[in-house]
């Protein structure tokens, strides 16, 4: 008598099984269809990093070209170039630092932007070989750069992830998309 | 010309040659049709849209799928016998298509009138094992073997309890011919087989599962213990063919039993084959169902089912069928 009522009760979690089931085949979907939708929910997210605008002008570059973040990356995977205002662009960067710097990656002695005024040229980032240690975005001294939330960056060659951060801080389409996310944000 | 196609298919040769022409073609999209809604069924339960890239809400997606299978380059493992190792699948589709011929879609859509054609589809569905079992030996694989050791002890097993709950049934009407017990059932809906016997219906119906392999008891091709168990060796069309095979013995079980216990092609309005397609589809349905709601159960589990539940009922279920048929009589 016990072992058939087991047996009933067994059979009827079986029903039970088949309810749940049922019921959340109507139910909407719960995954993000990805090329047609897009998740919401990147605020941890770490992508590539990303220059920050000037506050005065969201077209220019907030960086100060103090090199701090091309030093310290352990993977060297940025690169920027830079001339003084008033100079040719593509002038050698090693002679905007100060007389006693030798090469551009020991650049903690470049001098204070007011001495030098000094334009960014390019900001270029090898995401193929940073490994989002996240040194660069600690280092810098006016929080120029900052993760971005590119969660969707796709490529088929090496090449298509050498970034040109100071184009993308210039195309619109990008800089609605930040606009998006600090309101989500 | 429509009266001499007629004359000319009351011919029984015509109309059977007829009949199966037409089950191929049947076979053919029915596999596709179960393939695309089995992978949604799967993906509605699991809340997730299922295929939907290949045409609009995927409906392309079957044919992708069998344009991939039939364009794969046929491999016969070594060490395989290759006889046996390529008759397996042919062996496994060749039956299912006899077993359409004798099932009543309509007193009219009947492949070929015989009175034993209960006994004809139990007999030809019965190759199956011997396919699997071909498979899986003719492989050369372990997983392959176990698997096909697996189907041969599940099918032979639950071949009993199916028996059991269909000869209930046909000592009820005295008959095995299917249109024959479909036909008393065309009475309204207390008229079904399945409100005057409900116990042979369910032992039927589990039965019908474990013979189809399907899930729970899809053990012979259980992919989280024997990778693929008999069919592991098979790639291309060879699988292609068991897979269309499987869905093929799913609508022959699902047909047989809409045959013994729902009734037939009796509908509330407009009683005709749609009705039987209908309560059909609707039983594979409730075996897509099945499979993405309960595990898979254990081997022993399965065969305990079967031996101390399922036969002993059946055989009770026969024996109270057969009293009472003798004692109205």
């Amino acid at each position: 008598m016990k072992r058939l009522l087991k047996t009933l009760k067994g059979l009827w979690s079986l029903v039970v099984g088949l309810k749940i089931t049922g019921v959340e085949l109507f139910k909407p979907w719960l995954t993000v269809h990805y090329p047609r939708q897009e998740v919401d929910n990147l605020g941890g997210y770490r992508g590539h990093i990303e220059l920050m605008p000037a506050a005065d002008d969201p077209l220019t570059a907030r960086c100060i070209m103090c090199w701090k973040c091309v030093e310290i990356c352990p993977s060297r995977c940025i690169s920027l170039r830079m001339h003084a205002k008033g100079e040719e662009a593509g002038a050698d960067p090693g002679l905007l630092l100060a007389p006693e710097v030798k090469s551009p990656f020991s650049a903690h002695l470049a001098p204070p932007p007011d001495k030098i005024e000094r334009v960014l040229d390019s900001y270029r980032l090898n995401y193929s070989l940073c490994s989002l240690c996240g040194l660069c975005v600690q280092s810098c001294p006016v929080d120029a750069i900052r993760f971005s939330r590119n969660s969707y960056l796709v490529g088929t060659t090496r090449q298509s992830f050498e970034l040109d951060l100071l184009a993308r801080l210039r195309n619109p389409v990008d800089a609605s998309r930040r606009r998006d996310q600090n309101a989500r944000a | 010309m429509i009266a001499e196609l007629t004359a000319l298919l009351s011919h029984p040769l015509w109309r059977m040659i007829a009949a199966l022409a037409a089950v191929m073609a049947f076979l053919a999209v029915n596999g596709l049709v179960l393939l695309y809604a089995e992978r949604k069924v799967a993906g509605f339960i699991q809340r997730r849209p299922g295929p939907y890239e290949v045409g609009p809400h995927g409906l392309l997606q079957p044919f992708a799928d069998a344009g991939k299978l039939i364009s794969k380059q046929l491999v016969t493992p070594m060490g395989a016998d290759r006889l046996l190792f390529w008759l397996a699948p042919l062996l496994s589709l060749a039956p299912v298509v006899v077993c359409f011929l004798p099932i009543p879609f309509s007193p009219v859509l009947t492949g070929m009138d015989i009175n034993l054609g209960l006994l004809l589809i139990l007999a030809f569905s019965g190759l199956n094992t011997l396919a699997l079992c071909l498979a899986g030996w003719g492989s050369n694989n372990k997983y392959s073997l176990l698997g096909a050791a697996r189907a041969v002890a599940q099918s032979v097993a639950y071949e009993i309890p199916l028996l059991l709950a269909v000869l209930a049934v046909a000592f009820q009407v005295g008959s095995l011919d299917l249109s024959a017990i479909a036909a008393p059932q065309t009475k309204g809906l207390l008229s079904w087989n399945v409100f005057v016997q409900p116990l042979a219906f369910v032992i039927f119906f589990i039965s019908a599962v474990a013979e189809t392999n399907r899930a729970p008891f899809d053990l012979p091709e259980a992919e989280s213990e024997l990778t693929a168990g008999f069919h592991t060796e098979y790639s291309g069309m060879g699988f292609g063919i068991f897979f269309l095979a499987e869905y093929s013995y799913m609508v022959v079980v699902c047909s047989v039993a809409t045959a013994l216990f729902l009734g037939g092609w009796d509908g509330p309005v407009f009683p005709g084959p749609w009705w039987f397609l209908g309560k059909v589809f609707a039983l594979v349905f409730a075996l897509m169902w099945f499979r993405w709601t309960f595990p898979r159960v254990r081997f022993d589990q399965l065969l305990n089912v079967c031996w101390k539940w399922m036969i002993p009922l059946g055989l009770a279920n026969l024996a109270a069928t057969a009293f009472l048929v003798k004692w109205v009589h």
